[in-house]
């Protein structure tokens, strides 16, 4: 304990030396270093809790155990491994994209397209059959045109031109109401 | 006796609401107005018998009644009353008793309201309510009882049984195992009550979609009947979401107030659903579309609250195998399955009624980008839903167990999140049916130039993070949309009515309720979402193991380390408490007290953070271990977090537009104007 205090002492003196201690470092990773590691790891027990936060003395463990692999100039993803090869893929708060894990990434994303996919067709779809619709009637919808100030939902304005924006407003508002079912 | 009571009244219940059923089913169609009455009455009544259940169980829970098995699972003497009552929801059978009391109070309430102009629906809502309420009780009678004694049997061994087995003795325990440490927080009072009020709240549109489906009414009375319901529904999920990040912020020492925890996401994923139901509902009122998918989105938030409850209460989610253990996962996995099944049944038997009155030909249309919004809402929920339910799947088929992190939620809901933001700033100003290109190239100037202004600032202020610029552009220019909406509409006001701008603006937003208070909603996901963005992107942290009077550096920020101190409370806690000043440009901001508690009885411990929180970023301490031995060495773990506040803010700005939207309309608005107008002059 002293022995590690002593040497995060000397590590922090260092810092504030302005000296770069690299031996120190190689030799005892800061707490902000494992944890850099631990951020995205899960161990087996606490359930949902990444191995950074959580405070079990297991969890404490395997952040020596990062520490330890650390200091031996192990990498990132050999450490990474090294848990996955113990335990299995569920230490990895970021599934992997190997097997059947594969599906979780691609799933979502093939959705969304769909999702889109369908939503231009539809759009274009509705559009061809009403473009048939209005070759067939004459008068196909008796909708104000866009932009200009419809004739109906007029508040009785001073004297003034109608406002295009308050007239939309004021003709949802009104289609709304007239639409109710029952008063 | 107070047990067998309770007991009592909750197999009455039971008998109610399958009395409700049967006459509410058989009086629709052959028109008996008579058993449709006792069919209500039934309905009605389940209220006070679950309401005797549950003061039942509070009273014992607050008089220490250890020979229950519940009681002296989720209390013990040490708790203070509030943590007793509040113990009501704190485990399994308890939880699932107040859920059940909920739904009784929202279908009572329901109930009540004047029915006359969907009488015909009426039967069906009730039947479709009482379904969903009995199966509740149902899991509490048959599987989950929170009345039952504790027995003993001459091995040791203790069982909970309502009737005292064969050859074992009444067991009485000398004090309670206590609620577990997490739950001990005042936050137990109102965070789980608003979940499950917003959960339950959703079954009322549902009843409603399904009763019109039965009644084979291809209206949208059922909308218009249930929109207030689903907007009080969708207020209580919104605040049982953002209350629970507080709390997981305040008390449960990670860092963060959101971490796509399953519990998280089961509360989440019918509120996505429920929010694109809210939106795409507009446009069947409006223009008579959607009607299909609007019964599908309704249908798929009612599988989702009861799949909800399903998650966090069968087990399921620490192990598959857990689910096959007990009976309440089955139960409830069939539930869903079959509600599922039924409601898309009557759908499809309905399908060609429920055809569209109008066309939707245009991309650039209010319509087109409600559907947008739903084909995005519904991308994150099947996102969401995927992440929460492949581990299961993972472990079923390969035996694998493996997990699902933030990493992944981030990556893949991130992009669609953000499509939404942009969205939230170009959908306001479309109108329905079309809009010319031009036109909204036009009205998009201002709202794009405020958003380069935003990267601008954000650029030469140091931020070169790709991702926040983005996002922060997207946000402003749905801001800058949505504030010129507020000022457009103000300043016609003000112009037709010869107003000044603050009774216009008044009037607009009380004649238009609903359109105001989406936009209020809007500015408050927009403030929230910078908070979101600027905490998790520029979230700063570190760790070291400090002396006292040694320091440690982040961002802006200097901690001094001052001294530790270790207490036992009355209430069995083992305290230990640091503390540390913070100080940032070498002024003393504040002294701040991390702490863990450790619950003796439990043998839990809980770490609760100091914060000094202020409108630019919290500075957030976490004492996590410490030195026993006396040299007073203690390891902190430090955070500052961004704008962290900015998403308390909005979400208060959110609750508010909600509140403005759901107002019920005054009976004649032009009169409330004329006595605003009035209000000046006399005030004079």
């Amino acid at each position: 304990m002293l022995k590690r205090i002593l040497l995060w002492l000397g590590l922090c003196l260092g810092l504030l030396l302005g000296t770069p201690q690299a031996e120190a470092q190689n030799s005892q990773p800061s707490d902000d270093e494992v944890n850099r590691i631990a951020k995205n790891l899960y161990c087996p027990v606490c359930e949902n809790i990444p191995l950074d936060v959580c405070g079990t003395v297991a969890c404490a463990q395997w952040r020596e155990t990062i520490r330890e692999k650390l200091a031996e100039g192990w990498s990132e993803q050999q450490i990474v491994d090294h848990f996955v090869t113990l335990y299995g893929e569920r230490v990895l708060a970021r599934p992997s994209t190997n097997g059947l894990t594969l599906l979780i990434w691609v799933l979502p994303p093939l959705a969304v397209l769909a999702g889109a996919v369908a939503w231009w067709r539809f759009l274009r779809g509705a559009r061809k059959t009403a473009i048939v619709a209005a070759r067939t009637v004459a008068a196909p919808n008796a909708s104000p045109a866009v932009g200009q100030p419809p004739a109906v939902g007029q508040p009785p304005a001073v004297g003034q031109p109608p406002d295009p924006y308050l007239a939309r407003m004021e003709q949802e508002f009104k289609h709304s109401k007239t639409t109710r079912s029952t008063p | 006796m107070i047990a067998f009571l309770g007991y009592g009244s909750l197999l009455l219940t039971l008998a109610l609401a399958i009395a409700a059923i049967a006459l509410g089913l058989l009086s629709g169609p052959r028109r008996r107005p008579a058993w449709l009455a006792l069919a209500h009455q039934a309905a009605l009544a389940t209220w006070p018998t679950l309401t005797l259940a549950a003061v039942c169980l509070v009273s014992l829970l607050v008089t220490d009644h250890y020979e229950i098995g519940y009681v002296a699972n989720v209390t013990s003497r040490a708790m203070p009353l509030y943590l007793k009552i509040t113990a009501w929801w704190g485990g399994q059978a308890g939880s699932l008793l107040f859920w059940s009391w909920l739904m009784a109070t929202f279908a009572a309430a329901a109930l009540l309201r004047k029915w006359d102009q969907d009488r015909d629906l009426m039967p069906y809502v009730i039947a479709v309510m009482m379904v969903t309420l009995g199966f509740f009780v149902a899991l509490i009678v048959l599987f989950e009882n929170p009345f039952a004694p504790i027995w003993i049997t001459s091995t040791g061994e203790t069982v909970e049984a309502m009737l005292q087995p064969a050859g074992t003795f009444a067991f009485t325990a000398i004090d309670g195992r206590g609620l577990n440490p997490l739950l001990r927080h005042p936050g137990m009072i109102i965070h789980p009550p608003m979940l499950y009020t917003g959960f339950v709240s959703f079954v009322v549109p549902f009843a409603f979609a399904v009763a019109a489906l039965i009644a084979r009414r291809a209206d949208d009375a059922w909308i218009r009947t249930t929109r207030r319901w689903t907007l009080v529904g969708w207020l209580f999920l919104s605040l049982g979401l953002i209350l629970g990040g507080r709390w997981a912020y305040d008390v449960l020492g990670w860092g963060g107030y959101w971490g796509w925890d399953p519990v998280e996401n089961a509360a989440f994923l019918p509120w996505l659903t429920g929010t694109a139901f809210l939106h795409s509902v507009m446009i069947q009122e409006k223009r008579g579309m959607l009607k299909k998918w609007n019964m599908i989105l309704i249908i798929l938030t009612y599988a989702l609250v009861i799949f909800g409850t399903f998650l966090t209460r069968s087990g399921v989610l620490s192990s598959v195998h857990a689910f096959a253990q007990s009976a309440i996962g089955p139960a409830f996995f069939g539930f869903i399955a079959f509600t599922f099944v039924v409601s898309l049944a009557l759908l499809f038997r309905e399908w060609d009624h429920l055809s569209a009155d109008n066309q939707l030909t245009h991309m650039l249309s209010r319509e087109a980008a409600f559907l947008l919004n739903n084909v995005l809402f519904l991308g994150i929920a099947a996102t969401v839903f995927w992440g929460t339910v492949f581990p299961m799947i993972s472990e079923l088929a390969t035996g694998q167990k493996i997990s699902v992190g933030p990493p992944y939620y981030n990556q893949v809901t991130g992009p669609q999140f953000l499509a939404l933001v942009i969205l939230m700033g170009i959908g306001p100003l479309l109108s329905w049916r079309t809009m010319s290109p031009q036109r909204l190239g036009r009205m998009l100037r201002v709202p794009a130039a405020v958003a380069v202004v935003v990267v601008i600032a954000l650029v030469l202020a140091g931020i070169t993070n790709p991702i926040a610029l983005v996002a922060f552009a997207s946000a402003a220019l749905s801001t800058a949309t949505t504030l010129t909406e507020f000022v457009k509409g103000t300043r016609a006001r003000a112009r037709a009515n010869a107003e000044p701008v603050w009774t216009a603006f008044l009037g607009l937003a009380a004649r238009n309720r609903r359109r105001y208070g989406g936009y209020i909603i809007h500015l408050g996901v927009l403030v929230m979402t910078a908070g979101i963005i600027a905490s998790n992107v520029f979230q700063e942290e570190t760790q070291g193991q400090l002396l006292p009077g040694e320091q440690l550096t982040v961002g802006n920020y200097v901690m001094v380390y001052d001294d530790l101190q270790q207490f036992t409370t009355d209430d069995d806690r083992e305290v230990t408490r640091a503390t540390v000043s913070v100080f940032r440009d070498g002024r003393l901001l504040e002294a701040l007290h991390p702490r863990s508690d450790f619950f003796l009885s439990s043998e839990q411990s809980m770490t609760i953070p100091g914060v000094r929180s202020a409108i630019e970023d919290d500075f957030y301490v976490l004492l996590t271990t410490w030195d026993g031995s006396g040299s007073g060495a203690a390891t902190f773990k430090v955070y500052v977090n961004p704008l962290v506040n900015w998403v308390w803010a909005g979400g208060l700005i959110f609750i508010l537009g909600t509140l403005v939207a759901a107002w019920p309309d005054a009976r004649e608005p032009r009169k409330v104007v004329l006595a605003q107008r009035a209000a000046p002059a006399t005030g004079d």
